[in-house]
């Protein structure tokens, strides 16, 4: 850019001759209103309207005219820029209208063709179901706990208090695991989640909030209603002044989560060895409330006409599975309860077969997406 | 446990309106669980009379003899005239009392009695059978009732019992005593808070001298035996209606006077007894142990080789019976037997339990002596048969009798009054304790709030203050514990647990869809591998006791698994499928020896737990993807693209990439994959390489053998290992200075690898560079024969200017320089 100069002549800068100026407006102005659409325009706003147009080179100079001349050029320059703005604006806002009306609707397609080009997958509902049991107690304050498929006798069975020859033993159709020569191993796959509840209390500051879903094994034939691989979700609380009061509490809310509000729940005195007392839970059936007990007429496929369903078990932790896990029952108690993710999903999502849940058909997976 | 209503009211005195269908509700909440309740004859229609047999007449000529009865029905026929009756049954005589079902009647199973011609006659009705009118299994003939039993022409299917409710009560193991008529009355009855009174309670007069002579061998192996003769007992004679319908509605045969009559006490008292006839008996009764190679038939016809661990009752001619078991054949009581010894005993538990599993033979006895009988019941439950045995048999009862008894210590409980409110979480009443322990039968001694609690005999399953809380909460009400409120110290999911929920929504989300396939293998599947003899994926942990004898093996692998989803589903007319399975496996430990059961009254030492881990496989996390057919299908749009070798490989780097972890890619060869496209995948953790998977195409002989589409493909990875080389992610600063973009293309031999030009060129570029991606590939005529081009884009950026075509073009340089050393690639052009 030029210096001041005093003894420079306005007259002799051509780009701010009144005739120039008008010469490039009209230029402009005719450019701008032969733009036949929003791309020749932009073309237009380049070469008239931008930092490198005539008019902004123009304008540049005036910063070199002696003060008395740069008023009456700046209001030149000035205007003639404000015109040639005023009209792109307009200008842009014809083709615009112009382009709404026409061109976009000459760019319809048929939004209702299929775009299944890659197909979505899908997690298993099993899975998904677990994770989302689970969640509940998360949000009761649990921690998730894990232990292996493959366990030891002694925490499947002894450290829960299944005496060796205690016929609760042979309740659980265990799958035994063959030691390296053929013989006994001491390990089985697991008949439930149980061991983790002692291995949690084993390796686990107390107090102790956690549950454990997992896989576990039983020699049922796969058939409508048995699987000899299923799921549970395992719950153990181990603190002080913990009653079954409390158990019922967590049990409720898992039931109003995944079933409803205002589902009744009840408990029935049952027998587990490593709780006692120990109860069966089941909740009020959803779907006939009760009303199918006893009336051939409205019979409920879910419930049987029990008007309940049988959805775990649970209870106090035995203190000898708290003295076997080196937790002092005097001062401290607990309890447990196992839950089936099977039958969870059975009976919210209507699965009627067992195997469809087990054989991977893809049809049956895809329906329930990657949440459930 | 089965109990018919009416047997259960002779002990309770149960209001008349209590239904059993609301008594089954109330047992089932209080620990009883009543399965069913059968209504037996509830579809027994009349009229079903007395009737008197008055004239039989042979007819002959058909396959069978028949018969053609005038029998007198009184005046339930509405006639008073004999009513005519063809009979197919010849057990009965003129002038028998019989049933009679007249037309219009209904028996069991909806067979409607009418009038018809048969046999050449007309025949108005049926002389009924005990199975024909449900009370119990006999197709020996009709019944013929003794006299007086019923008025001719009177209903009988009051007087007959016909219409019984009968409880089928599913008993917890701990609850032995409610396998009885005895133990479920004392529940009953303390539930509705009404009199009981127990059978038990007879008189038994002491001994008045030896009876047969008896020992224990051992005082382990029993702490009581009762032996208590009964003689000149007549073996032809009849069990009366009554037992037999009874025994036949708690679901045991009637067989004979002497046998169903011990059955009988047994469901009445809970005490398995053992009839013997004791003219084959030889000598002194021995409960001992059984001797090595020592063998017994038992009563069911089988030889069973005896084990040291058995209780038997011997005789001084060997082995006469497993006790608490099953009894022997030899000695079995027969239709001649007149002189009957009864045996009642008390049996150590574990012992009965260890043998009914090893002879896998579980009966009414053994199931009862397992769960644990009443100790002290032996002397009443001998006296009670042999009572019957003499009131139903015509025998006398020997007033001598012998009773072994090594007395035990009696167990007691401390327990305080408050505890079973402070286990339930309920303030229960002053006293509510005391009450309920004196309902089922216990005696305490209160030292303020401390009560001493003797369980009683028949209550062997009492032993810790929780069991007696149980009761307690049980009578009180399960259904009125409240329902509470809580907060737990949990600090949400752990990493792992929410990286493995990332993964699998992130498989899921590009088209991978989740399977749980059983861990059962066979040698079939590790071969259809193409395993190697020596492949480290054959040594599995094996089931002593699978399903299917062809699959013991546990996997090592979650390709077969995969692999037969897969294959299902193509077998169900789904051809593009992609699969995937997260999953354990399990890997045996070298040299793993048998996992120990330390002591449970303590908790195990370090060394314990330390050996249990250490027998224990290995059971880390994999991750599989299987995928045949098209993963991008065919359309308006264009072509599908079928499944490649680079999709399984993408699979990998999706679950890597989850865990913010990069992926090595390198060539291998690895059953069960093509050997020229399986891809060997690796990650870095601190600095060393390791090796977590590999993916690729099949190999064809394992497609054929699994049974897969032609090109099918797979990934497995340890997610395990993945996410043992996470690191904490540190924010990267964005620079907001200009790129500056330049492209590559080099020459290589044929063979280089992409990933390692690619590797030297992101070294050689230095630290400023952004990216490098491979964006063509090209073999052909202008690069010659056995030679590729591969041309990459490179981005390069400062984080504190903008980088000057100077910069730029050397640190390209610099690239190019170190690819052509490590790869003798040649910049083309």
């Amino acid at each position: 850019m030029s210096a001041p100069n005093n003894s420079f002549d306005p007259v002799e800068v051509t780009p701010l001759h009144p005739d120039e100026v008008a010469r490039m407006r009209e230029e402009a102005l005719a450019a701008i209103e032969a733009a036949a659409d929003l791309a020749e325009l932009k073309e237009v706003r380049l070469a008239h309207a931008s930092d490198r147009s005539p008019l902004a080179l123009a304008n540049r100079e005036i910063g070199a005219l002696p003060p008395a001349a740069k008023a009456e050029a700046g209001k030149r320059v000035g205007g003639a820029r404000r015109d040639v703005g005023q009209a792109l604006k307009a200008r842009q806002a014809v083709l615009e209208a112009e382009r709404d009306e026409r061109v976009l609707i000459e760019e319809r397609v048929d939004v209702t063709l299929p775009w299944d080009r890659v197909p979505r997958g899908a997690r298993h509902p099993l899975t998904t179901t677990a994770e989302r049991m689970a969640d509940v107690f998360v949000g009761m304050g649990f921690e998730i706990a894990e232990g292996p498929e493959i366990e030891a006798e002694w925490f499947n069975f002894d450290a829960l208090n299944f005496l060796p020859d205690h016929p609760a033993r042979t309740m659980q159709d265990t799958f035994f695991v063959e030691g390296p020569q053929g013989g006994g191993s001491g390990l089985v796959m697991r008949t439930h989640t149980s061991p983790v509840q002692v291995r949690s209390l084993l390796t686990r500051e107390l107090p102790v909030y956690v549950v454990a879903p997992g896989k576990t094994f039983r020699t049922d034939e796969l058939d409508a209603t048995h699987t000899p691989v299923f799921h549970q979700l395992e719950g153990l609380v181990v603190d002080k002044g913990i009653t079954m009061a409390h158990l019922r509490g967590a049990i409720d809310t898992f039931v109003e989560s995944f079933f409803g509000e205002a589902l009744r729940t009840r408990f029935r005195a049952s027998y587990f060895p490593f709780t006692e007392p120990s109860a069966e839970v089941d909740m009020e059936c959803f779907v006939c409330h009760g009303a199918s007990v006893g009336d051939p007429e409205t019979p409920c496929r879910t419930c049987s006409s029990e008007g309940w369903i049988e959805i775990g078990g649970c209870g106090v932790v035995n203190p000898r599975v708290l003295t076997a896990a080196g937790v002092d029952p005097e001062v401290y108690s607990g309890w447990a309860f196992g839950l089936g993710v099977e039958r969870t999903l059975m009976f919210a999502h209507g699965v009627r077969d067992m195997r469809d849940m087990v054989e991977g058909d893809v049809r049956f997976t895809s329906a329930f997406g990657s949440e459930i | 446990m089965r109990v018919p209503m009416t047997w259960l009211r002779e002990y309770v005195e149960l209001p008349t309106d209590v239904t059993a269908r609301e008594l089954a509700s109330r047992l089932t909440l209080a620990g009883l669980e009543v399965e069913t309740v059968d209504e037996l004859g509830a579809d027994l229609t009349g009229p079903i009379v007395f009737g008197r047999v008055l004239q039989i007449e042979e007819l002959t000529g058909f396959k069978k003899p028949i018969r053609f009865c005038k029998v007198d029905v009184g005046s339930a026929n509405g006639s008073g005239d004999p009513q005519e009756i063809v009979c197919g049954a010849r057990n009965f005589s003129e002038g028998d009392l019989v049933v009679v079902s007249l037309p219009g009647a209904e028996l069991p199973g909806g067979f409607k009695i009418g009038a018809r011609k048969t046999y050449g006659k007309m025949s108005a009705g049926m002389i009924c059978s005990a199975t024909e009118l449900g009370l119990w299994e006999d197709h020996s003939g009709i019944v013929v009732l003794p006299e007086g039993f019923g008025e001719v022409g009177a209903d009988a299917i009051e007087p007959l019992g016909a219409r019984e409710d009968v409880l089928d009560i599913a008993v917890t193991p701990d609850r032995g005593y409610a396998l009885s008529m005895r133990g479920v009355a004392r529940d009953v009855a303390a539930l509705y808070g009404v009199d009981f009174h127990d059978p038990a309670e007879i008189a038994v007069a002491q001994p008045t001298g030896e009876g047969h002579p008896g020992a224990i061998a051992d005082p382990a192996l029993a702490d009581r035996l009762v032996l208590r003769g009964a003689t000149g007992f007549d073996p032809e004679a009849p069990t009366p209606l009554w037992m037999k319908r009874r025994l036949h509605q708690s679901g045991v045969r009637p067989v004979s006077l002497a046998v169903d009559v011990t059955n009988y006490v047994m469901l009445e008292l809970g005490q398995p007894l053992h009839a013997w006839d004791r003219d084959r008996l030889t000598g002194t009764v021995t409960v001992r142990a059984a001797e090595a190679g020592e063998k017994l038939e038992t009563l069911d016809h089988v030889q069973r080789s005896l084990d040291g661990d058995d209780i038997v009752i011997a005789d001084e001619s060997g082995a006469q019976a497993v006790a608490g078991v099953m009894g022997g054949l030899d000695t079995e009581i027969g239709l001649s037997s007149s002189n009957v010894l009864v045996e009642a005993a008390h049996f150590d538990p574990r012992r009965i339990a260890r043998a009914s599993r090893r002879h896998q033979l579980s009966s009414e006895a053994s199931r009862r002596f397992e769960r644990g009988i009443d100790s002290r019941l032996q002397p009443a439950a001998a006296t009670r048969a042999v009572e019957l045995l003499a009131e139903l048999g015509g025998a006398s009862v020997e007033t001598a009798y012998t009773h072994v008894h090594h007395p035990g210590e009696p167990t007691t409980i401390t327990v305080r009054t408050g505890h079973a409110g402070s286990v339930a979480g309920v303030d229960y009443p002053e006293g509510t304790t005391e009450k309920w322990l004196g309902a089922i039968g216990c005696v305490f001694e209160a030292d303020g709030d401390v009560l001493t609690v003797t369980p009683p005999s028949w209550r062997p399953d009492l032993t810790d203050p929780n069991d007696l809380a149980e009761e307690i909460i049980r009578f009180e009400g399960y259904e009125n514990i409240p329902s509470i409120g809580f907060k737990g110290f949990g600090r949400g999911l752990t990493a792992g647990q929410r990286l493995r929920r990332a993964v699998g929504r992130t498989l899921a989300a590009v088209g991978h869809n989740e399977v749980l396939s059983y861990p059962f293998l066979g040698e079939r599947d590790l071969d259809g591998l193409q395993l190697e003899a020596d492949d480290p994926r054959r040594v599995s942990m094996r089931l002593a006791n699978p399903l299917n004898d062809e699959e013991p093996l546990l996997r090592t692998t979650l390709l077969p698994g995969l692999f037969k989803a897969l294959a299902r589903n193509v077998g169900r007319g789904v051809t593009d499928v992609d699969l995937f399975e997260m999953g354990l496996v399990y890997l045996p430990k070298p040299g793993a020896s048998r996992a120990p059961l330390p002591p449970v009254d303590r908790a195990p030492s370090v060394a314990e737990l330390d050996r249990i881990e250490a027998a224990l496989p290995e059971q880390p996390r994999r991750v599989g993807v299987v995928i045949a057919g098209d993963v991008e299908r065919a359309g308006w749009w264009g072509q599908g693209r079928a499944a490649t070798w680079a999709d399984a490989i993408q699979a990998a780097r999706d679950v890597a990439r989850v865990a913010g972890v990069e992926l090595e890619v390198e060539a291998d060869t690895r059953a069960p994959w093509h050997p020229g496209r399986c891809a060997a995948l690796y990650v870095r953790g601190e600095g060393e390489r390791v090796l977590v998977g590999h993916a690729g195409e099949l190999h064809p002989r394992t497609v054929k053998a699994f049974s897969l589409p032609e090109r099918t493909v797979a990934m497995e990875v340890d997610l395990d290992l993945i996410e043992g080389v996470r690191t904490k992610v540190t924010a990267p600063e964005v620079s907001t200075y200009p790129v500056a973009t330049q492209d590559v293309a080099l020459v290589v031999d044929a063979s280089v690898p992409v990933a390692r030009i690619s590797a030297a060129l992101a070294e050689g570029a230095g630290e400023l560079l952004e990216s490098v991606r491979l964006f063509d590939v090209y073999t052909g005529d202008q690069v010659g024969q056995g030679r590729k081009s591969v041309a990459f884009a490179l981005r390069f950026r400062a984080a504190d200017r903008t980088l000057t075509a100077e910069e730029a073009g050397a640190a390209r340089e610099a690239a190019v320089a170190l690819a052509t050393e490590r790869t003798g690639a040649v910049l083309r052009g």
